[in-house]
């Protein structure tokens, strides 16, 4: 029988008779003497530790951060830095980029990317991908666009419910077949592409209100959602009074830790980030309510539209990181076997992620539906990879295990910027297509390139 | 809520002539072990004496076929992961079974959140937490809100002990609990596992390197060819008399193990002799 190296190696000799006594002190007596390696071996994890846990106060933090973002951990930063100069190279460009009209257009374009970046999210995070979330819009929109005209006439909001009840049911049963029959994800909802188009393709032919394809819609609240505007001082209302349950919400909570004695960012960045977001929203709603009409027309105020995805990001940013269901998602796509072992549902969870980006493609697909107040088989299918795209140039793994919905928003006006300026110095479909791809390709890298020169100067 | 920690040096779990088959494969025969609360038992022997049997019988993992166990004396069936934590088991894998991507807390809490109207409340699993490493002098880690992956080998072991310490566990099972780490490393584990038999848990380290076990064990058992050929006291052994147990299941070319050592050696052949007592 083998004998490994450890055991060869004991000196048996020395040990041998007066060993005996000794050995019970030994593990006391080296107590001390082995703290100085410890402390050094902390204070190097710590550098890779999020700054906000290891600061005390702002100057500290931006210190930690500046070396987080160094050694490859940018965050956010670059998605940032890139959609400034995105939108900067387009102004250079024209200067109807950064016009108010266009500015409004921007945004309600990007609101179909965000929606289904979000659902996506809540699937990378696990680990896995749902490429039928097109289709499975596009189904959806065409439900609440057959609800709503003659003959059934239903109200906007039950025709809404009819159409995000089918594609949440379609997330479940994707969900179910890939978590109980152990399907991957990729061929399943790959699968679920095809054929959901060939539901929609037979959907629309048999219904007898959608002439040549396409069905029209009329219903003035559904097409408010993109078209319709808050008024002017409802915009500067709703704004203000968001800003300040954010912010009140965000201080209480970082002065009722701090009063427990538990880990709290520094007070200065709280205020910074509230500050920044009421900025944000100042300008913001400064922007949309100048004057956008052409001729004798006037058109003000903040679209609908936005307030729509705010409630839908922060109701998925409250799910993802203040509930147990949030934490299981993380906690599986970190380590599944790990969540299964600490008694978790992993199976449900999944099921459950699955159902939910089924829900976000059905809410895509309004917002789809009420931009263009139509809806036709002609949906584009790139809109699925674009999802994947924005989610990823947001920040998001598609390993698993990293992303917020925060990263489906950036990423999301990321593509819309790239796609709105590219249309707007008429650069055709063929330049379209290829500076968006090619746009998507640097981000990537950027990412990828930061987090490998961060692990080189690690080594 | 949990039964209180036991009086040290009381038996906290028995196993009696726990047998095991798979299929014509015998992996376990006649396996006599006991952990007892406030020591260190160290579990040794070569890749195929048993150890990870019998340690997944004791996890749940694996239902024995035959054979006692007892648990605080009274005896119990444990056949499930489920039954094994519930009465104050824990099993520390190699793999440690952590999620990178969550910090300290959040792992120590991870599938037992705390919650306040389904929302989590993070205050008290904050507390509880940084309490329960304090306790077991836990200090290196700067912030129990940096991410598992962010600490090293033997931080990682400490906050998997950690958990199992949190969730009222009296017996920790540690599988190579040092098979990964460098020598600070492995000295601040050594430490934990010493520290926990301190405060009255009982601890079972199954490891190859018998430098570690010489270092925090109170008690040794060596097993080969699924069954326990050696028991007693760490002092009783040395390296050169467990290593020949590991391979040729009894001391050879020797005069044996040294007077009054107590250590209780079973022939390969089965029937139990006792050796030094004579």
């Amino acid at each position: 029988m083998a004998v490994t190296p450890e055991m060869g190696t004991g000196k048996p000799n020395s040990d041998e008779g007066g060993a005996q006594g000794i050995r019970q002190a030994e593990p006391t007596t080296q107590k001390d003497g082995y703290s100085l390696d410890l402390e050094e071996t902390s204070v190097t994890a710590a550098l890779a530790a999020a700054p906000e846990v290891v600061a005390s106060d702002l100057a500290t933090y931006l210190r930690a951060w500046w070396q987080r973002v160094r050694s490859g951990e940018s965050g956010v930063l670059p998605v940032v830095v890139g959609l400034v100069v995105i939108v900067l190279v387009f102004e250079i460009k024209t200067s109807l980029y950064l016009s108010a009209g266009n500015v409004v257009n921007l945004l309600n374009q990007a609101v179909v990317f965000v929606l289904f970046a979000m659902g996506e999210v809540f699937v990378l995070l696990l680990g896995e991908i749902d490429l039928s979330m097109v289709f499975n819009a596009g189904i959806g929109a065409g439900i609440v666009a057959a609800f709503v005209v003659h003959p059934y006439d239903f109200p906007w909001w039950l025709a809404i419910l009819c159409g995000l009840a089918a594609t949440t049911v379609i997330g479940l049963i994707l969900g179910t077949l890939i978590t109980r029959l152990r399907l991957p994800s990729f061929i399943v909802t790959l699968a679920a592409y095809i054929g959901l188009q060939g539901v929609m393709l037979w959907m629309f032919d048999t219904l007898p209100i959608a002439v040549g394809g396409v069905i029209s819609v009329s219903n003035k609240v559904l097409l408010d959602f993109v078209n319709g505007n808050l008024s002017p001082t409802a915009s500067w209302v709703a704004m203000v009074l968001a800003v300040a349950v954010f912010g009140g919400l965000t201080i209480f909570r970082d002065v009722r830790r701090k009063a427990a004695g538990l880990v709290t960012p520094p007070f200065g960045l709280t205020l910074s980030k509230v500050g920044v977001v009421a900025a944000a929203g100042v300008v913001l709603v400064w922007v949309c309510n100048i004057n956008r009409g052409t001729g004798t027309t006037k058109v003000r105020g903040v679209p609908w539209s936005i307030p729509i995805v705010l409630v839908l990001y922060f109701a998925s940013t409250f799910l993802l990181s203040r509930t147990r269901f949030g934490r299981y998602i993380y906690a599986i796509g970190g380590n599944a076997e790990a969540a299964r072992r600490a008694g978790i549902n992993v199976r449900m969870v999944r099921t459950v992620a699955f159902l939910i980006s089924g829900l976000f493609a059905g809410l895509a697909g309004v917002m789809y539906l009420s931009q263009l107040g139509s809806i036709s088989t002609n949906i584009d299918p790139s809109y699925v990879l674009f999802a994947v795209a924005a989610a990823v140039i947001g920040g998001t793994s598609l390993f698993g295990g990293r992303g917020k919905p925060l990263h489906a928003v950036l990423g999301g006006l990321v593509i819309a910027a790239v796609y709105n300026g590219i249309y707007l110095i008429g650069l055709g479909a063929a330049a379209t297509e290829m500076v968006t791809g090619l746009v998507l390709l640097v981000a990537v890298t950027v990412d990828s390139v930061a987090r490998r020169g961060g692990q080189k100067e690690a080594v | 809520m949990p039964q209180e920690l036991l009086e040290r040096g009381k038996p906290l779990l028995e196993l009696r002539g726990l047998r095991k088959n798979f299929g014509p494969v015998r992996a376990l025969s006649e396996v006599d072990l006991t952990a007892t609360a406030g020591e260190v038992t160290a579990l040794c022997g070569d890749n195929g004496a048993g150890k990870s049997v019998t340690i997944k019988i004791i996890s749940g993992i694996v239902v024995p076929d035959g054979g006692e166990i007892r648990w605080r004396g009274e005896p119990v069936h444990i056949h499930s992961p489920k039954d094994s934590a519930e009465l104050g088991i824990a099993t520390v894998y190699q793999d440690l079974a952590l999620c990178d991507n969550l910090d300290i807390v959040q792992n120590m809490f991870l599938g037992r959140e705390l919650s306040n109207m389904s929302v989590l409340d993070e205050a008290p699993m904050e507390t509880a937490a940084r309490r329960t490493l304090a306790d077991l002098h836990v200090t290196t880690v700067r912030s129990i809100r940096q991410p598992v992956a962010s600490l090293s080998g033997g931080q990682r072991q400490s906050v998997a002990v950690a958990r199992a310490v949190l969730w009222n566990s009296q017996l920790m099972i540690l599988d190579e609990p040092t098979a990964a780490l460098g020598v600070a490393q492995t000295a601040m584990v050594l430490q934990l596992v010493r520290r926990l038999a301190e405060q009255g848990y009982g601890v079972m380290i199954v490891s190859h390197n018998l430098n570690d076990v010489f270092e925090v064990a109170d008690r040794i058992a060596v097993l080969r060819l699924g069954e326990v050929v050696a028991e007693g006291p760490a002092s009783g052994f040395d390296r050169q008399s467990v290593v020949e147990y590991m391979t040729t299941g009894r001391l050879t070319g020797r005069d044996g193990a040294p007077a009054n050592s107590g250590v209780v050696a079973g022939s390969p052949g089965g029937a139990g002799r006792t050796e030094g007592e004579a």
